[in-house]
This record gives structure tokens, sequence and C-alpha cells, in this order.
């Protein structure tokens, strides 16, 4: 149970972010987004903006400098005078201070021709197509047996169709950067980044740089839930823009600006067939997802993905369609995949479950398996069946009456609801070092990041364990790329993947010392990539379980949370205390999904119109009662030297679905489409 | 039109953790933006700059606001308290401390914003102001969970860290209690 190491630094306000660092004169940039969603730039007109006492420089397609592909066209700022959706960064202005660069901003006029727009995802879009693979690198499609016939012969069947909204990350911090250009032609970044190697990597590309010549500095991060896992065009506005002005430019994205430019979930449109015996035993699973991408990247969610993990059944089929629309660029958002993948399967398992008459524990338990139903692969580990029964003891699932929607409590209606969570344990290849002074003190670099998670804390840990040295005298260097690389905090693969290397690392440093630690310190490396190479076949996975108990007011359609808790199973816990955090957190934007988040997109003008924290409802302090995370032990030899899985994303996984489910089991009625909002809900009371 | 958009500066006096700082402000900058960039005291965070999340709150003459919001040529001569001025000598407020032992954040960028907006709480709670969930509004105010998830909701945290710090709001105020029923 240890505190996260730099406490003291966040509770003084003396933690820095990437606006926060002193840079010697800065300038400051403002952006100027596009008012149309499709079309080419005519002119820019910077005239007025240049004018204005302060401004430094305009800067558009009309005079930014030609910059290299990085294989992510959303890093070709300022490239074309083509406009692939409303609010892409068109033009941005630098000056003295933000309160004018922000004024000179709004200053800049810009002519376009406007072409006609599609912003709307449908399921019968005759543009939707099969990607070649879904994120990362899944096939689009997967099939086994017959499940069309299989279906169509079992004795229970759901057909339903779930929908989920495009939601927004909302990182506290907003994806900020500031950028230098030092006097030797290397660049300088201060960047609120989950991976400030891959920063590097992608940014020196952009630029033509050599990768060395780019440094990233990101000790501190607030928050990021992968909106922040590869650079948005922020980063280059302001390298950009130090480059033009030639001196430090800072630029934090407003908070408004941030719902075109730095990524969101896609939303869903996802069919799902499950066939079952008469006793639940499942048949058939048939996942079929529709959601879209822009006309910039192609970022396909690897939304069925989950589905290929979780319940036997000798006939399946996933299926991912993708629509290139003219919307902003989505991408990451934490468990892309699983997320609303899992709220449509568990929401489906829960209506099998009613339908057939077996409690949807039981079910779920009913249709567990040995082996990865897809792959034939066995599992490293899967504790789902012992996540179920764990939950339901701790949460009185045993008292649970399953008639839905006949428990009143004054006007109010109350249920409760389980789903199944699950995610990937990936590990990918790093690097790092380990140094041991005469005095007894270690260093370990690595360039991890610590978005919030804990990592710099975890990695503290594991180092101490591997050099049988008490935690104190181990500091453990992060968030900065002139530390050994290291891969993004993402994935949940962050502490399994630099762990490892810091384990390694270590271990080689302990073979070096042999008892002692000659004048001048002594020092050891290591690198994961051979080590990862030849590893074991396995399916290695995560699993959970969530349990909800809402209240829903019958006379406004109000959804309360009054308790939640998730149970799971991912290897060994490094650090309780801030692996409960991370559970509870993830269960919280479960809530966030369930209940309130949604981005509206508007057809007219074609984009999100509820773009900042008034219209966009994340939840609040009183919107959070009581949430408890719990873990069984799961010793598990096939992960990594410490035996974790990750715990960043599981724990939003299924809770949609907990939530959802809880509300059938108040009032009867079964939402498909998220969020279970008062104006969604009220009508079906 | 130049003229509509040619900063005028104001010069004004801030009081800020105890120490008086003359400064010429466009009239323009926030609260916020003077503190961050005038002054170097960062710790303050601007999460939406729209006084929707919280993260910037400060006591500004004793009160709790959100410096966002607030133009700084407004409150010449205010006393600002940020969270650089929690901690005395050193010392973490019980506030602080009990942050740390709850976990009660994880990126700690709205950090800064829930302590002076939760320093504010005990206070408005010791001065008997209710809020809307207190039931009697003739009673002192006990800060009980309902009490403390209402008063901290202005502040958002999208860790989710809402668990720990109802805990931390809730060990600080009785440990506050118990230090003054002994003074």
């Amino acid at each position: 149970m240890t505190d996260r190491l730099e406490s003291r630094e966040k509770v003084t306000g003396a933690a820095r972010y990437a606006y926060e660092y002193p840079l010697e004169n800065p300038a400051y940039a403002a952006a100027v987004q596009s008012t149309i969603a499709k079309g080419e730039i005519a002119e820019v007109h910077a005239d007025a903006a240049l004018r204005i006492p302060g401004v430094l420089a305009v800067l558009s397609c009309e005079n930014a400098p030609h910059l290299h592909d990085a294989g992510d066209a959303e890093l070709a700022l300022f490239q074309s005078r083509t406009v692939a959706y409303r609010g892409q960064f068109v033009a941005a202005v630098v000056a003295e201070t933000l309160d004018i660069a922000r004024e000179a901003a709004r200053h800049v006029r810009v002519d376009y021709v406007s072409e006609p727009f599609d912003v709307r995802l449908s399921a019968d879009d005759p543009r939707l197509y099969k990607p070649d693979k879904v994120n990362p690198v899944f096939p689009a499609d997967t099939e086994q047996g017959d499940p069309e016939e299989a279906f169509t012969n079992s004795a229970v069947r759901v057909d339903a169709t779930y929908t989920t909204p495009a939601e927004h990350n909302n990182p506290m911090e907003p994806h900020t950067t500031a950028a230098q250009w030092n006097d030797d032609g290397t660049l300088t970044l201060y960047d609120s980044t989950q991976g400030s190697s891959p920063t590097q990597e992608t940014i020196a590309q952009v630029f033509g740089l050599d990768r060395t010549h780019v440094r990233v500095i990101a000790p501190h991060v607030g928050g990021g839930f992968g909106s922040k896992g590869t650079p948005r065009p922020n980063v280059v506005l302001a390298a950009m823009a130090a480059g033009a002005v030639g001196r430090p430019v800072k630029f934090a994205v407003p908070r408004q600006q941030m719902f075109a430019t730095t990524g969101y979930r896609t939303p869903t449109i996802q069919r799902f067939r499950l066939g079952a015996d008469a006793d639940g035993t499942l048949n058939a699973i048939v996942h079929e997802v529709f959601e879209q991408s822009s006309t910039v990247t192609e970022f396909a969610e690897q939304t069925a993905t989950p589905t290929r993990v979780v319940y036997r059944a000798a006939n399946r089929r996933t299926a991912h369609r993708l629509a290139r629309l003219d919307v902003p660029t989505p991408s990451w958002m934490r468990a892309p995949g699983e997320t609303p993948g899992m709220f449509a399967q568990e929401s489906a398992m829960d209506e099998l479950a009613f339908a057939a008459g077996v409690d949807p524990v039981e079910l779920r338990i009913r249709n567990d398996t040995d082996t990865e139903p897809e792959s034939g692969l066995p599992f490293s580990s899967r504790n789902l069946v012992a996540c179920l029964r764990e939950g339901a003891d701790r949460f009185g699932w045993e008292h649970r009456d399953p008639a839905p929607g006949v428990r009143w409590e004054g006007r109010k209606l109350v249920g409760m609801g389980v789903a199944a969570s699950t995610y990937p344990a990936y590990m990918r290849p790093n690097k790092a070092t380990a140094r041991a002074e005469e005095d007894g003190t270690f260093t370990v670099r690595i360039a991890a990041a610590d978005i919030g998670t804990g990592a710099r804390t975890a990695l503290t840990l594991i180092a101490a364990e591997a050099l049988k040295a008490d935690a104190d005298r181990v500091t453990v260097e992060i968030g900065d790329s002139a530390l050994p690389q290291a891969t993004v905090a993402g994935g949940s693969a962050g502490t399994a993947s630099w762990g490892t290397a810091v384990v390694r690392a270590c271990e080689s440093l302990r073979g070096k010392m042999n008892g002692s630690v000659p004048p001048g310190g002594l020092e050891a490396s290591a690198d994961t990539a051979a080590e990862l190479e030849g590893r074991d076949a396995y399916a290695r996975h995560a699993f959970g379980a969530q349990f909800s108990e809402v209240e829903v007011d019958a006379d406004t359609g109000e959804v309360r949370v009054r308790r939640m808790l998730g149970v799971f199973a991912a290897g060994r816990i490094i650090n309780p205390k801030t692996a409960r955090s991370q559970f509870i957190g993830g269960m919280t934007m479960g809530i966030g999904m369930a209940l309130m988040e949604e981005s509206v997109m508007d057809p007219r003008f074609g984009d999100y119109v509820n773009r900042d924290l008034a219209q966009y409802h994340v939840p609040a302090c009183a919107d959070v009662r009581d949430i408890d995370a719990a873990w069984v032990e799961e010793a598990d030899p096939h992960l990594n030297p410490m035996g974790s899985k990750g715990i960043g994303e599981i724990g939003i996984v299924g809770a949609a679905a907990s939530v959802a489910n809880a509300v059938h089991h108040a009032t009867g009625v079964r939402v498909r489409d998220l969020p279970i909002t008062p104006a969604r809900l009220l009508p079906l009371l | 039109m130049d003229s509509e958009v040619t900063p005028v500066h104001t010069e004004i006096t801030l009081v800020v953790n105890g120490t008086e700082h003359r400064l010429r402000v466009d009239t323009r900058a926030s609260l916020l933006d003077t503190l961050r960039e005038d002054l170097g005291l960062t710790g303050s965070k601007k999460g939406c700059d729209h006084g929707q999340c919280g993260a910037c709150t400060v006591l500004l003459d004793g009160r709790r606001a959100n410096a966002c919001l607030a133009l700084a040529v407004a409150h010449d001569g205010a006393e600002v308290v940020t969270v650089e001025g929690l901690a005395r000598d050193g010392r973490l407020s019980p506030l602080q401390e009990a942050f740390i032992e709850q976990d009660g954040f994880q990126c700690g960028y709205c950090t800064p914003g829930q302590l002076c907006s939760a320093t504010a709480v005990l206070d408005e709670a010791d001065r008997g102001w209710p809020s809307a969930v207190t039931g009697d509004l003739s009673a002192d105010p006990v800060l009980d969970d309902d009490e403390i998830r209402e008063r901290m909701s202005g502040n958002l945290c999208r860790c989710g860290a809402y668990m720990g710090i109802v805990r931390a709001v809730r060990e600080a105020a009785r440990k506050t209690e118990t230090e003054e029923a002994r003074a």
C-alpha cells in the first residue's frame, strides 16, 4: 500500500505539467478552426490579425513550412487547402500573450469553397466497407461453424441492436505542448503525452529530423485515457509556430477545440445475436459492428474483438464495417473495442438470461471456457468464474429477486445488474538501465509515462524487488525521451512492458555487482525485444465481473447508481493502493458512459455541438456514491517476471452494461442506446 | 478596428499567499492566467477556462472562486490563496495529507482545485452555510458524505478519484474538528 511517489508535488502544486515550464521569452499560440465540414480553403486573410500589436505570425496553408509524412495524415498540419471536417485546424496565430493570440485568431478570416458533406453513421450506408484490419492488427471479420443456421435452430434467441454514442476522453489537462527550437537545430517539447519516446519518433519524422534531435519531456501528465497516446495536431502546431517566430511557443488546446482535434471514441451500431439451448448454453454468437472514421485516416475500432474471447460457442461470427465520414478523426479512448463491444455483448447476455430464465451470473458461468474460443489457445490464466462468484457473494446477489420492475422504494424503482469484463494482457519491447552507486542507492531509467496510473510508484516497487533493495533507495526516472526508449502508456501494457525491462536491467546489474559496487558506480541495461519474440502460445487476458445497484426515479427517469462493485482477475497486483484507484476510476468512467456521456453530432454543420464540460457531462462527485474494487489472487507464470496483467482499462469494460442491466432489473425497460438519460428512459417507464 | 484590439493595461495589486505583487495586467487577462503566466504560480490549473471544471479554484478574499472566470483587473487589492499557499512552513495542511493518505487523485491535474475547494468547504460548513442537500437549514450542517459530495461537485476529476476525495475531506473535517475541540 504505497502512496504515489509524486504525491507531495501534486498536492502542493509543485508538479509541473507541459504548459508550466519556465521558458525564456515564450510566445503563445491560438488556433483557428474550420467553419465548414468539407471543401477547400480559397484564401486566408491574415492581414487584420497581423495588424494587431503583439501579433508575431499567422500560419496557415498559405505559408506553412513543408512537413514530412509520418504515417498519420492528421499531423500534416496546414499542408493542403482541403478541409476534411468542421473544427479542423486551418490557421494559427502566434503572439506575445495568450490574450492577444486569442483575440487575433478571431480576426483571421478564411474563405472556403464548401462541398456537400455527410456526418451521419448508419448501418445501411452503401459506403460501409470491411477494413483490412481493426485496431491495432486484428482481422476485421472472423467466422467459425455455421452461425446463421445455429442461431436459427436455437431454442432461445436474442437478436438486438445496441448503439453507443461518440464519447470524448476529456482528460482534465488539455492537450498541451511547449516547443522550443535550440541553437543547434534540435527541438525540445514539453508535452502532455502518454509516450515520450513514440512522440519523439513521430515528431522527428514530421520535421525531418533525426530521432535524437527531438527531446520530449513529460514527467507529469494530466490524464489521457488514450487521447494522448499518439501526438495530435497540437504538437505539430506548437513546434511549427516556435520555428516561425524563433522563440519558444506554448499551445494548450482550448477545451472546446479538443472535441474536433484530439480524438474521441467512435459511435457504434452493433447487432448482437445469441442462440442458446433452453438452459442458456450458447450455440451461436454473431456480433456485427458499424462504426466510423474520418476521411483523413482510417481508425477502425476493434469493437467485436472481446466477443472472440469471452464465451464458448461452436458457431460464431464477428464483423466490422466502417464508414469514412466527414467527421473528426476518432481514436483510442479507454479500452477501445472492449468498452463499446462488451456493452453490447453483456447487455445481450442479460437479455438471454431473462429469455432463458437463467440467473445472469449462472448464465455466464455456464458458458465459461478453458480455451480462447476462436484461437483454441489455452488461457495463461482465466478467472472470470471466480470473479463472478466472489462478486456475487460480496454484493449480496443471492437476495436478488429475478423479476424486473417490481421493487419500489417510495417512488424509486430499484434493481441489480451484472456484467463481465475482459481486457488483453499485452506486452511490448522496451529498454531500461539500472545504476548502482557506492552509497547503496539505485537509479533506474526508462522513458515510461505516468499519466495518473501510478506507474512511477509501481516501477519503483518492481525495481526494488528485483534489486532486493528498500524502495526508498531506488529512484526511477521516467517521462523523458532522453531516457531508454519505451512504449506508450496504452493498451494497459505499461507496467507489464516497462516493468519487464526494469526487472531485466536490475537483474543484470545485480549480476555485475556481485555484492559490491566499485567507485564510480555500476550500470546495466536491458532490451526485452528478444525475450518477447519467443513467448509460449497462450491467450493472455484479464477478466472481471461488475455489479451495480441502481435506483430509478419513476417520475423523472433519473438513474442513480447506489453502489457498484468490480472484482477483477488481473494477475499480481503490484501496488494495491493505486491499483484500486485505477479500477474505481475506470468504473467511474463507466457510470459516465452508462448515464451521461454523449457527443451529439449536428448534421446541419457537421460537428459535435456539446463541446465543453457544461454540455458534455462526465461524472461529478455527487454521481459516485459507493464504488469498490477487489481482486482475486491470480498466479500466472506465463505473463512477465512480475506476473501482472494491465489494469488501466478493464475497470470501464462491462461497467456500462452492468448499470444498464440494473436499470432493466429495476424498471423492466431495456435501454439499448446509451446513455440512459431521463429523456430516453422516462417515456418508456 | 485596430483601436478595438490594442491591449489596454492597468496596474493592480494582488496579495497572493501573503505576498504583495504590483502587476501591470492586460484588462482581458483572467486571474488564472495572471497567476500562472505573470507570477509563475502554476499550481492553479486550466482545465476548461470556462468555469466548468473547477481545476482553477482558488480562495479569493477568503471564498472559493474559479480563477478562470475572474478578470484580474476586477480584483485590485484582492487576497488570493492558491494551492501553493495551503502548506505552512513546509507542513502540509490536514487536507493535503488526507488526499495523499486516501489516494484522492491520480493524474493530479484537478487536485489543486479540489484542495482549494475542499479548504473552503470546511470553512463554509464551519460558518454554518447550508448546501442543496442540507435538510435542516437552521441547524449547523454536518459534513457527512452526501454533504461532501454535493459541495465538492464543482470540481471535476476525470480519473475518477471521487471515492478517495470524499474520504479525504471527511477525514480532514474530523481532524480539524478534533483540533478545534482541543483548542
